[in-house]
């Protein structure tokens, strides 16, 4: 008896050491203050990467933690930013609670695909999110009376946030509003990765045919799991549709799916920072180099895939922590 | 009634069209169980390849048929030894990134050489026009590809059944340890098929420039036809990726003569119902 309560204190206090803050990472968020300051021109690039950086971590819960490769996520994204754009247009610019909205929206379909999406995996995973995707693209494509179609949806300007932040021109309210999301579902995601469900999510990666045997259910662990990612990538695209006030089929499209994985794979999956990491190089890497030559971005991002893959397995992240002498 | 054979025959070419490009990936995939997303890359380069030794070198278009199919299997075989080969033991995330990495590089290169610009091809005289056949007109080119993908399955049906290799590769694909300890070379019986399968997609995509066209998304936009393909047919099966395309083909042009508004649509709900209730494929094995 006495024996189980050890091993029970021992194993919440290893998991309250996991969810220690350390100094970097105080830094780190305290540096994403930083373009309130110093480039303030560049505030709509921040917030366009703080909302990237909100929905690689959605990804990251399923992919880098639970396992579960996907294609085509861009799906909850999009399905997100309709739903706050239709509430736009409907009457109801209230963000916050358009935000909740659009999330629970993708949240429950999400839950409502996982049922899918957990009897398959390998090549049949890949292409049933894949399906799913160009599915849901397809779908707003056609239902043109509702999503506009190819124009897109032009949506009147957001509320002010609290009834008194009102969404400027210059983009301070719009990246206040979308680091604090960011930071909030941060929180989420960290809370979640550091708790038993985490590391029992952590086992479906590593050995998902163990994890039966050890008496865990792990296909319950993997629909919640890919239920909130959804949610959270959902909340991604209405913040979109929030601070710009377009959607238009692109939030569906496969690049945006294939995007969100390669800024992932270059932060590093498995890690929450590897996420905000990967798409704040990514899209500046984009914005810098697109300015020069448009037409090659893609050359420069294959090359960066190739290079991270061959060599830099775990991210760029994973490779400064092994620069830095760190074990994972 | 004729407008419905008449899409059977357009969608049914289609369909063998798909099937040339992405049989060699099945195979590939069944016997490495590597994920090769640019293999429609190399479908690009047997398309840019034909149209530039016709127009440059002045090739007739039956030579420069194979000219692409070997163009496309030599490249290939420089890709794998050179870089495929470390990733074989990957992550089916890593093999997918990185050969996405290989496909936006191939399109980028395309667009320096080429322009993003439609490529054109000009077929023989022989090949244009359409035949009259009770009272309904089939396009000779089209005719021309049902033949054409005939004798490529012909010629892999009878290499897989009937010859050594074929022997080994099917030994390899069915069971990979067993056949090492046996005493073959698995690596290299790999090489061989990845560079037919690679040269197939080569030859798919110098037929592919006469019905939709050559441009440097190519790559892009056949990967998700060749996926699936190969999923839906099942890994490793020439049976199943001849279902599977056929199928695929004539869905597609159904789809999009009966029901224009929603596209693709039914395509994509199609592939998901299917692979929902067989996750293997229609003719997979394991």
């Amino acid at each position: 008896m006495t024996d189980t309560t050890f091993t029970q204190a021992t194993a919440r206090g290893w998991l309250r050491s996991q969810s220690r803050w350390s100094p970097f990472e105080i830094i780190f968020w305290l540096a994403l203050l930083l373009p309130f300051f110093l480039f303030p021109t560049y505030l709509p690039l921040a917030s366009q990467i703080a909302i990237a950086a909100l929905f690689a971590l959605s990804v990251d819960l399923i992919l880098g933690y639970a396992g579960i490769i996907t294609l085509g996520h861009a799906m909850f994204f999009g399905l997100g930013a309709y739903c706050a754009a239709l509430l736009g247009k409907a009457g109801w610019g209230e963000p916050i609670s358009g935000l909740l909205l659009s999330g629970l929206f993708a949240g429950i379909i999400g839950f409502i695909a996982s049922f899918i999406i957990v009897r398959v995996q390998h090549l049949a995973l890949l292409m049933i999110t894949l399906g799913l995707g160009l599915l849901t693209q397809e779908l707003a494509n056609a239902l043109t009376w509702l999503t506009g179609g190819t124009d897109g949806l032009r949506i009147p300007r957001t509320w002010p946030i609290f009834n008194y932040f009102r969404f400027d021109l210059w983009g301070y309210t719009g990246y206040g509003y979308t680091l604090a999301v960011l930071f909030i579902c941060f929180l989420l995601s960290r809370r979640i990765v550091n708790s038993s469900f985490g590391l029992a999510l952590r086992g479906v990666r590593e050995n998902i045919k163990r994890m039966p045997a050890i008496g865990s259910a792990y296909q319950s662990h993997q629909q919640k799991i890919y239920a909130i990612s959804a949610a959270m990538a959902g909340m991604a695209g209405a913040l979109l549709a929030q601070t710009t006030s377009t959607v238009t089929l692109e939030v569906l499209s496969f690049n945006r799916s294939a995007d969100v994985v390669v800024m992932l794979i270059l932060g590093g999956t498995g890690r929450l920072y590897g996420a905000i990491v990967g798409a704040i190089i990514f899209l500046i890497a984009r914005d810098q180099l697109a300015g020069v030559n448009p037409q090659y971005w893609y050359f420069w991002i294959g090359l960066l895939l190739m290079v991270v893959v061959l060599f830099m397995p775990k991210g760029i992240l994973g490779f400064v922590s092994r620069l830095a002498g760190r074990r994972d | 009634m004729s407008s419905l054979i008449i899409i059977l025959f357009d969608g049914f070419a289609f369909g063998m069209l798909l099937f040339v490009l992405s049989v060699g990936l099945s195979v590939t995939l069944g016997l490495m169980n590597f994920i090769n997303l640019a293999h429609g890359a190399f479908g690009m380069l047997g398309g840019y390849v034909a149209v530039t030794v016709m127009r440059q070198l002045g090739f007739p278009f039956l030579l420069a048929l194979p000219t692409a199919f070997l163009a496309a299997a030599i490249v290939s075989v420089i890709f794998e030894r050179l870089l495929f080969r470390r990733l074989y033991g990957a992550t089916e995330l890593n093999q997918v990134l990185f050969t996405i990495g290989v496909v936006f590089v191939a399109s980028a290169v395309a667009t320096y050489f080429f322009g993003t610009v439609q490529q054109v091809l000009i077929l023989p005289e022989w090949l244009r026009g359409s035949v009259e056949l009770f009272g309904m007109r089939f396009g000779v080119y089209r005719i021309f590809l049902i033949v054409i993908s005939l004798i490529v399955t012909g010629v892999l049906v009878f290499g897989l059944e009937r010859t050594r290799l074929g022997a080994q590769i099917r030994a390899a694909v069915d069971n990979q340890r067993a056949a090492k300890g046996l005493g073959l070379d698995v690596e290299k019986i790999f090489g061989i098929t990845f560079a037919l399968g690679s040269g197939l997609a080569g030859l798919g995509g110098a037929l592919a420039v006469e019905i939709v066209g050559l441009d440097p998304s190519f790559g892009f936009h056949f990967l998700v036809y060749v996926l699936i393909v190969v999923s839906v047919g099942g890994l490793g099966s020439i049976t199943g990726s001849f279902v599977g395309a056929a199928l695929l083909g004539i869905g597609d042009v159904a789809g999009k003569y009966f029901w224009p508004e929603i596209g693709s649509f039914l395509i994509y709900m199609l592939m998901v119902a299917i692979l929902f209730v067989r996750p293997l494929g229609l003719f997979g094995k394991r």
